[in-house]
């Protein structure tokens, strides 16, 4: 916290300009950056079709737009959202940017890889976007057979293209990561010095690199049989459409852990720099971390309870998914008291890191209703797992990267953001979330079905309340969206340590150098060793 | 004021809600005390000078193990609660009224056993254990009506069934709850539960069409399945009296108990189970008969009662077939 602040002459930023240098870069923190911009992109491309949804449910009659408009429309919500920005979000911006840096290393193993990657996420995106402009897609981000393969008359092979070969691009990145947290660690850090993100990056990326591929091949099946017309999973050619369901939540259940890991691991580090004080239970977090990708991969079963599974497959994967809820239950209390004798902050990324707990809680308990099968009959396919999802993807993920992104964007930028307008819009991003999202829950025990045009006139009220917190939402998330990008330009100089927090991301110059560091580090301590270091780096 | 609670119209809601009102208890106190500590700490141990750094704490071992084995129980507590109800939510009891149904795109086509038939409508009496046997003609549709707290998916290519046992008459909502395409918001029906004495009234001004067995005693003989599958056991097919229900031994070796979806299959895909001691040479059925007929025609095996039960040679289906109607001689 030196009181003047320098840019250091020579950083990342401005190690080669103009197009080319960024387009073919395989600098690790400026493919984050690429990565920024693409998931912004499609994270504002979703958003505006969720305002569309939230608007056409104003009224109980489909009016604003026709059934068929709105099909596609939260089908193309769902696919835009999931497979273009919660999977990649995290890991491949704040992951690609801070994975080598906090093991202090100069990149990742595979540099080029790293960049072929983003490539391989834009082709993907590339196919979705034209399926979108081609008509677009009506059967659920799901792709539930037979209704993809032989009903649908949309285009389900382009956007199934663009999500088999953005399968690719998590691959990659995940056996990245790997590689380069066990090769590539600085002298001295050991695993159990490492920042509890790696471990969490670390889980997801094994998920990556396990589950992905089981995707890829289901929706290649789906492609294939709908142009080939293959019995896969059509009954009236000998297939079994239920087998596509057992394929496709085999990814996207632990896919759900892909987009809520790295988000805890954010949320780790947030407590540890806001409380100045080691993650209490270091251990217990980091294990947790693998137990949830571990038992991520048992649980799939829990989303055909009422499509036809037997009583007792049913039970066992309901007891399964208890046992899922307990690691994240025991990362929840070892947050909570992290803040206890800490020295709290108020700052943005805390009140982030706050919001994440709170939703995440809920999210998570709400997670114990659809896991008792005897309720799950009930609210399965409502607006009740419209809730419960959402509390854990966005109150989860969302909180979990814009926390993220507030934290080390002095360190990314070098520029510090309006501290009061960041609060401001992380207090609006918390109303209108809980806005939108909690009328759902009771909506789902009333009934009301999920992907549904129109609804009976009874339901109109929680509905209204919840477009009311979208709008609210909305302004929540544009904010940050314009002070960050005033921030470039006129945003403050931040120091190399702005928050006082340990970590070798902040011994370095804020934006770090191409290499990242100008000798390699030696660790001989422990993460989260407050007081914090005497910075070590020379500007 | 919106309704905030759904009814309670089935003797399962109440199990249901019983155990959704327990999840909202402990949801309630854990989202509070974690809410509560976050608060209390954040407002206790704010950062007053800007250099403090938080006490060298890293764990203890007690509170790890509380946190672990406390959420544990509670979520096995949840468990075999969870599992008691939906073990009563999957075994229908053994008396119960069989209405079938067919989803398409994008309705509900019912039919009830004395031949009734309706469209995105069901009238069932009050205080009677219902049996839906459900199956679709085209994608996965879900049968759900949030009064009685059930749903289970109605897929292509299969049976499945679901039963409620209504306590209060009026009209509840049916829902289909899984996404089937354009119309999907538009594939409700209503579910009218009447006084038995109602739907007795209604029962007998129905349509007059002959029972749904009988139905399919005219199209069996209609398909000449009856010059095969003959009640003395001198067709090239099996005898098909008392099947229903009954293990059946096949020709690898192994047997399975003769259900809906046996006796479907054996229609559509006859070469698939071969009875031991026949010959594969029945013809597939598949594009020949539709969905509901599948249904009469094995409401009608349902109802060839063994000979040993009922002695009469060949059993007449109970209402004959329906007036106006040809005789059914096919040959």
């Amino acid at each position: 916290m030196s009181s003047t602040v320098l840019t250091p002459p020579h950083h990342y930023l401005n190690d080669g300009i103009g197009v080319k240098s960024w387009l073919l870069t395989r600098d690790h923190k400026r493919i984050a950056l690429l990565y920024l911009a693409g998931v912004t992109f499609f994270f504002f491309v979703g958003g505006a079709m969720a305002t569309l949804i939230r608007l056409e449910l104003v009224t109980p009659v489909g009016d604003l737009v026709s059934d068929e408009t709105y099909n596609k429309l939260f089908t193309m919500h769902g696919v835009i959202m999931v497979f273009f920005f919660l999977i990649p979000a995290i890991p491949a911006v704040l992951g690609n940017f801070l994975v080598p840096i906090m093991i202090g290393a100069k990149d990742l193993a595979f540099p080029k890889l790293n960049l072929a990657s983003w490539y391989i996420y834009m082709i993907g995106g590339l196919f979705t976007m034209y399926a979108i402009v081609a008509g677009g897609l009506d059967t659920g981000w799901t792709f539930y057979t037979p209704f993809s393969t032989v009903s649908s008359t949309s285009n389900v092979v382009p956007a199934a293209l663009g999500i088999f070969i953005t399968g690719f691009s998590s691959i990659l990145t995940g056996l990245n990561f790997i590689v380069t947290i066990h090769r590539m660690r600085a002298p001295g850090m050991t695993w159990f010095r490492m920042p509890l993100f790696l471990w969490s990056t670390y889980a997801t990326s094994l998920i990556n690199v396990l589950g992905t591929p089981v995707i890829a091949i289901t929706i290649l099946l789906v492609a294939a049989e709908r142009v080939f017309h293959f019995g896969f999973f059509d009954p009236r050619v000998g297939g079994d459409p239920v087998l596509f369901q057992h394929l496709f939540w085999f990814y996207s259940h632990p896919a759900v852990y892909i987009m809520v890991l790295p988000a805890m691991g954010v949320v780790s580090e947030l407590v540890a720099a806001g409380c100045r004080k080691p993650v209490f239970g270091y251990a217990f977090v980091a294990f947790a971390s693998l137990a949830i990708a571990v038992l991520g991969f048992l649980v799939w079963g829990h989303h055909l309870f009422v499509a036809g599974e037997s009583v007792y497959s049913a039970m066992i994967f309901s007891i399964l998914s208890f046992l899922v809820a307990i690691p994240s239950a025991v990362k929840v209390f070892n947050w909570t008291a992290t803040m206890y004798k800490g020295s709290v902050s108020w700052e943005t990324p805390m009140l982030y890191a706050y919001g994440f707990i709170g939703l995440f809680t809920i999210g998570g308990l709400t997670g114990l209703f659809l896991a008792a099968i005897g309720v799950d009959v009930h609210v399965t396919d409502t607006y009740f797992v419209i809730a419960h999802f959402h509390y854990i993807m966005v109150g989860g993920t969302i909180m979990g990267y814009l926390g993220g992104l507030h934290f080390w964007w002095p360190k990314i930028s070098g520029r510090l953001y309006n501290e009061g307008l960041a609060k401001i819009a992380a207090g609006i991003v918390f109303i209108g979330f809980n806005l939108t999202f909690f009328p759902q829950f009771i909506l789902g025990y009333l009934g009301m079905p999920r992907r549904y045009h129109a609804y009976p006139p009874e339901f109109q009220v929680l509905n209204v309340l919840s477009s009311a917190g979208a709008s609210i939402l909305a302004v929540g998330y544009l904010l940050p969206m314009v002070y960050l990008m005033w921030s470039l330009r006129y945003g403050r100089l931040a120091s190399s340590n702005p928050w006082g927090a340990v970590g070798l991301e902040w011994m370095t110059t804020s934006p770090p150098p191409t290499e990242n560091f100008t000798e390699t580090p030696v660790v001989t301590w422990d993460a989260y060793e407050y007081p914090a270091r005497v910075e070590t780096h020379v500007a | 004021m919106p309704p905030l609670f759904p009814e309670q119209a089935s003797t399962m809601a109440g199990r249901v809600d019983a155990l959704y009102f327990f999840l909202i208890g402990l949801a309630v106190f854990f989202s509070l005390l974690i809410a509560g500590l976050i608060v209390y700490f954040a407002v206790k141990f704010h950062r007053r000078d800007p250099n403090a750094t938080g006490a060298r704490i890293h764990g203890g071992m007690a509170l790890e193990v509380t946190w672990t084995v406390v959420p544990l129980l509670i979520t096995m507590v949840i468990f075999v609660w969870g599992s008691s109800v939906y073990f009563a939510i999957a075994h229908p009891p053994d008396d119960t009224l069989n209405i079938y149904v067919v989803g398409k795109q994008w309705m509900w086509k019912f039919q009830h056993l004395d031949g009734q038939r309706e469209i995105n409508e069901l009238h069932v009496p009050v205080g009677r254990p219902v049996k839906i046997i459900a199956t679709s003609e085209d994608v996965i549709h879900d049968f759900f009506v949030p009064a009685f707290r059930v749903k289970a998916d109605v897929l292509p290519g299969r049976y499945v069934s679901v039963w409620f046992q209504p306590t209060k008459p009026g009209r509840y909502h049916l829902f289909c709850a899984e996404y089937c395409g354009t119309r999907h918001s538009g594939m409700i029906g209503e579910i009218v539960v009447m006084d038995p004495n109602e739907y007795e009234a209604w029962l007998t001004g129905g349509s007059g069409e002959g029972s749904l067995a009988s139905a399919g005693g005219k199209l069996f003989a209609d398909l000449a399945c009856n010059t095969c599958h003959r009640p003395d056991a001198q067709g090239r097919g099996p005898v098909l009296d008392g099947l229903f229900g009954r293990q059946v031994a096949l020709q690898d070796g192994s047997t399975l108990t003769a259900d809906e979806a046996y006796i479907r299959e054996s229609i559509l895909t006859p070469s698939a189970k071969i009875v031991a001691g026949f010959q594969p040479i029945m013809p597939t059925f598949q594009g020949l008969v539709t969905e509901e007929q599948l249904l009469e025609l094995i409401e009608y095996v349902k109802s060839l009662k063994s000979q040993t039960e009922q002695p009469t040679a060949r059993p007449v289906p109970a209402n004959g077939p329906a007036p106006g109607e040809n005789t059914p001689v096919k040959k």
